[in-house]
């Protein structure tokens, strides 16, 4: 990789991101934050969408999409009766993925600074925080931090100074991960069950409560006033084209060091885990695949990944995706199987069971992966199960059938031949009476 | 209008249509479950996936993708069949697949489609999922394991009963439709659930296990349980009416009927009089058909002009005209149709009418209720003021307090409100292009139609007539229409001291009437008519004749015979053709069609199906009223003699108006 440079400490955003400094407002200001808000504002709302768009910042939900962009659908002109809103997702629930929780407990006042002038470009009269009902200490840390922000005038009437009004709210969800789901935070938010909604209508169309609603994650939101003050250039300068900027990397598993660490887009695999995370447990010899994205995305097998740049569109080439960047590594003492089929365990319960696709075929992926896991199948089973996979994919209201199929299908991809060295081995066990 | 390509063919579909509804226009099948004409979308089934270009290189979901200019829609492809036997093999994996003993099988979309689109073979190895059977109440029988969670149960409950009490529990394949604590489902629809779901998982309770599709005939039918005629299909079983469910009429029910309209059917086997009865000393006892009609003619011939004629609710207009011939034979016009003693004006037909089309009652914005529970009178033009509210419009309503699935400013119990609206309801008529005023049978019955018909200038626009009156009873308007009303009510005819009384089908008529006259009852069920009566001739119901009836609107329906009346029972014009013989004073028709003949000479409007035009030509009236209302149906589920020898409506009427707790047994 040429011209991915890793991250110096100048250049992190979140600077508080191990907590070893205060949460609170006043140390938050020490750091910068709320540092002339007013005056970033100043520039204008559509300005300010210009400049994330410039500075190539995408969604950093794990979709990817660019943020600015997103930004721009909004009505420029949204009546009382109709205001726009903006959510932010702090449901942050997938497996592996751990980077707003460190926000919201270190840094949230980025957040709500992020917040008012995410809200303010796209002309929101609110915002919701819609936190992770597991998150309690989150929950509170991010409350303080808004009772704070409120106190001092940063938000509510004349926020900040800068003359525009802006409310922010936290919501605590109940625990189910598709309200990490956008519509199907917004049904939950509205207080009814977190089922995802028909698209179209889209959010910025009709959203919460039937008016024009972004939904942004947690980390897109908390980049925003960094980038104003410090320039679209100097973000867009880390990481490759059209995956520009910094990220939360979050390493889990069979590394010496786990962490979740901001570093550059699209930096090599190998640095990232050699410098952050004290390298693969046992050597980079023992390293058998690697989750990159939280575990909804693709498993990656070691040779594939070990020099893949880091970003959405390099993992895309290997047939995984960057999702939250939270990275799953697996030495060779995994039951990759059995990890797999654990994933799959997970969307089975947390399908929201409205349409048929995910409802019925979550359990059933289940159970053949756990089948699968024994080798108590047919080779024809492996056939049949990514049929099965391919009958998901797509056909769901929302991404969580998508989101359960492409694990078993990287699965079946990479790893076939020791799925079908169980399934040999136990039918080498049973012996057939003759006949 | 958007033009789409439907598989090649290009057409021209309405703005706002669906892609699903295009491909139907360009007339393709869509497979589909949870999408229904009548209910919101929900897009959660997946069936009805097909191709679209422009869009995502997926499958798309018809039912919920609006048709859009320049569409390319493909229904036929490779990936659309691959995607419709994909989603067919996931809802038949945990489907029980017990077609053989579901009274579904044979009437039951998931069948239809599995073998329409599915594949033919499964490859599901594990295990089946089980769900829990849920108490729905007396009508609706569950059966959840065979549920495949469309929701449109939980939907119809929410959006056209206002009867929010299904939902679905837990998520994943662990999700399950219930009702709220697994209550009784309270509401007068619940019957419209069964037809509904699109599988075997909510069926009729009453009609369990009681005959397969494919073994009824079907007869279409008007529904007599109220006056709305809801357009019924009798499904008949050799003598028998086995069940009962509605046909769509936009016009009139939709596609809905309640529950009295579907279940009251099992009484129609049940406290049936099938030969006449005759008093003696004090007792009634068996007679034959001509010793019975020998005492009618004797009678009769005594009475001289002094006969009187008293017109049940359920009658259909050739019954009454029949008797009314034999009336005139006598010289007597002594007909009346109103039992219960009301006595309203009824020299203008149309001041006793519904006129807002039941159609157009949907599109009201402003309705007034005085004196009426429509949610019991007339569950489905209650259905029609429901939609009209989630459409945004306003309810007032005069007269006690009932829950009406609907928000209701309640004005007060008081008729002399009608002359003096609170400002607000009055600015709000004032300000309505479309409003409506129903006046309901409490207020007939507390005489306030003067005061009605005085302030129904306030509902009238250039091509609306918002001013209706609420009848209970399917034979009213017909029973004006011939002539059955006295300008007192019943009570002139008692005056007029006749000396016989044919009741026909007249149960609610209070039992101290007509002291000292000869009282014939010509009936279909052993009801309180027929206990007070001197000489009992068993009639047809109506089910078992045809018949011409006029709703409320004055729209003259027409329903045909399902089934032979039970034993020696008769239909009910063949009764009075046989005694004019015996008096010597034949009537001019032989045949059922000579009689409608004659009924339509007489009376022309009764000759065209349809809404009978009637100009708007009020008579000035008394207009004070003032006092309380009371609604007259204080049971919805016994309202006549039909339902009340109806065990599931006795059952409805314990568990759901009573309130009293059943206990089902484990099985």
């Amino acid at each position: 990789m040429t011209g991915i440079t890793s991250l110096t400490d100048k250049d992190r955003i979140f600077t508080n991101l191990y907590g070893f400094q205060g949460a609170d407002l006043k140390s938050s200001q020490a750091r910068g934050d709320w540092d002339n808000t007013a005056g970033l504002m100043k520039i204008g709302q559509d300005e300010i969408i210009e400049v994330v768009k410039a500075s190539g910042l995408r969604g950093r939900g794990g979709a990817g999409f660019p943020t600015g962009m997103k930004w721009s659908f909004m009505p420029k002109a949204p009546t009382a009766g109709r205001p726009n809103f903006l959510v932010i997702n702090a449901d942050e629930s997938e497996p592996g993925s751990c980077k707003d929780r460190e926000i919201l407990r270190h840094d949230p006042h980025k957040l709500v600074e992020g917040a008012l002038i995410a809200g303010f470009a796209m002309r929101a009269r609110a915002g919701y925080i819609y936190v992770r009902g597991e998150f309690i200490v989150e929950t509170e840390a991010l409350r303080k931090a808004v009772a704070e922000a409120y106190d001092a005038g940063l938000l509510g009437k004349n926020a900040a100074g800068s003359g525009y009004d802006f409310d922010l709210f936290v919501h605590r969800g109940a625990g189910a991960y598709i309200c990490g789901e956008e519509t199907a935070m917004l049904e939950s938010l509205e207080g009814k069950k977190g089922l995802p909604r028909l698209k179209p209508p889209f959010p910025a169309g009709a959203g919460l409560y039937g008016c024009p609603t972004t939904v942004n994650n947690v980390e897109s939101i908390a980049v925003v006033p960094t980038i104003l003050r410090r320039g679209a250039a100097w973000f867009a300068s880390f990481g490759r084209e059209k995956n520009e900027g910094t990220k939360l990397f979050q390493i889990s598993g069979h590394v010496n060091c786990p962490c979740v660490v901001e570093e550059a887009m699209s930096i090599p695999f190998r640095e990232l885990i050699d410098k952050h995370a004290g390298g693969i447990r046992g050597g980079w010899d023992n390293l058998l695949a690697v989750i990159p994205g939280g575990s909804s995305v693709p498993l990656v097998p070691a040779e594939q990944i070990m020099d893949a740049p880091m970003d959405f569109d390099g993992l895309k080439d290997l047939g995984s995706g960057l999702g939250t960047a939270a990275v799953i590594v697996m030495d060779k003492s995994t039951d990759i199987v059995r990890a797999i089929s654990r994933i799959s365990y997970f969307y089975k319960h947390e399908s929201c069971g409205q349409c048929t696709p995910c409802r019925e075929g979550t359990g059933w992926m289940w159970r053949t992966m756990e089948r699968l896991r024994e080798g108590d199948a047919q080779v024809s089973t492996i056939d049949k199960l990514y049929d099965v996979t391919k009958q998901i994919e797509g056909h769901t209201i929302c991404a969580l059938g998508d989101a359960a199929a492409w694990p078993i299908q990287g699965l079946i991809k990479h790893f076939r031949p020791e799925l079908e060295r169980r399934i040999a081995e136990r039918q080498g066990d049973v012996r057939e009476a003759a006949e | 209008m958007p033009r789409v390509t439907v598989d090649g063919v290009e057409i021209e579909v309405p703005q706002g249509a669906t892609v699903l509804q295009a491909c139907e226009l360009a007339g393709k099948e869509i497979p589909r479950f949870c999408y229904h004409e009548r209910l919101s979308i929900a897009g959660n089934c997946r069936m009805c996936l097909v191709e679209v270009a422009p869009g995502p290189p997926k499958p798309q979901a018809s039912c919920a993708l609006p048709a859009a200019e320049g569409q390319t829609i493909r229904t036929d492809t490779p990936m659309v069949k691959k995607a419709r036997e994909g989603v067919m093999e996931f809802l038949l994996i945990n489907h029980p697949l017990d077609c053989p003993i579901c009274d579904q099988g044979g009437e039951c979309d998931l069948q239809d489609q599995a073998i329409a689109y599915g594949r033919g073979h499964s490859r599901f190895e594990e295990n089946k999922r089980a769900v829990d059977d849920k108490y729905f109440g007396p009508i609706v029988k569950t059966a959840m394991t065979r549920c495949i969670q469309c929701t449109r149960c939980a939907r119809f409950a929410d959006e056209v009963a206002g009867t929010p009490e299904i939902g679905m529990l837990y998520r994943g394949e662990d999700a399950q439709i219930t009702t709220y604590l697994e209550k009784a489902f309270h509401s007068e629809l619940a019957g419209n659930l069964v037809d509904l779901c699109p599988v075997g998982a909510l069926l009729s309770k009453p009609y369990s296990f009681e005959a397969r599709p494919w073994e009824l005939r079907k007869v279409p039918g008007i529904d007599v349980m109220d006056a709305v005629g809801t357009n019924i299909r009798m499904d008949v079983r050799q003598r028998q009416v086995m069940r009962i469910l509605p046909r769509i009429n936009d016009a009139v029910n939709e596609e809905w009927a309640h529950d009295k309209t579907r279940h009251h059917v099992d009484a129609l086997v049940r406290g049936r009089l099938d030969r006449p009865w005759v008093r003696e000393k004090g007792k009634l006892r068996e007679a034959s058909w001509s010793e019975a009609l020998d005492v009618f003619a004797k009678q009769f011939k005594k009475a001289g002009k002094k006969v009187a004629a008293i017109a049940g609710d359920l009658l259909d207009a050739e019954t009454m005209y029949a008797a009314k011939a034999l009336l005139a034979g006598a010289g007597s016009k002594l007909l009346e149709g109103r039992q219960t003693g009301l006595d309203y004006d009824v020299t203008s037909l149309a001041a006793v009418r519904f006129n807002t089309p039941l159609a157009e009652l949907e599109n009201a914005d402003v309705v007034l209720l005085v004196g009426s529970n429509p949610r019991w009178e007339a569950p489905l033009a209650n259905t029609r003021v429901r939609k009209a509210v989630r459409r945004g419009a306003k309810v007032f309503a005069i007269g006690p307090d009932v829950d009406l699935t609907y928000k209701v400013e309640w004005l007060g119990n008081d008729l002399s409100l009608i002359g003096k609206l609170p400002k607000a309801a009055a600015d709000a008529i004032k300000a309505a292009k479309k409003p409506v005023m129903i006046v309901g049978p409490g207020a007939l019955g507390a005489g306030a139609l003067g005061a009605a018909l005085a302030a129904s200038g306030a509902f009238m626009r250039d091509g609306w007539n918002g001013f209706n009156v609420l009848h209970i009873a399917a034979a009213r308007m017909a029973s004006l229409m011939l002539g059955y009303a006295q300008k007192g009510g019943i009570a002139d005819i008692e005056k007029a001291k006749p000396e016989l009384v044919i009741l026909l089908g007249a149960d609610e008529a209070a039992a101290d009437r007509f002291k000292g006259a000869y009282k014939v009852y010509v009936g279909h069920h052993g009801d309180a008519g027929a206990a007070n009566a001197d000489l009992v001739l068993p009639g047809a119901a109506y089910a078992e004749k045809h018949g011409t009836y006029v709703n409320i609107e004055g729209r003259v329906q027409r329903g045909e015979r399902a089934a032979f009346a039970p034993g020696d029972a008769r239909e009910d014009w063949t009764i009075f053709r046989a005694l004019s013989d015996l008096i010597g004073k034949p009537l001019p028709f032989d045949r059922f069609d000579q009689l409608r003949a004659a009924m339509i000479a007489e009376v022309p409007e009764l000759g065209h199906e349809g809404i009978i035009d009637m100009p708007w030509a009020p008579p000035k009236l008394d207009a004070k009223a003032s006092g309380p209302v009371a609604y007259p149906l204080k049971d919805f589920y016994l309202t006549n003699a039909i339902c009340r020898a109806s065990p599931t409506m006795r059952r409805c009427s314990e568990e759901l108006v009573q309130g009293r707790e059943y206990l089902e047994a484990a099985e």
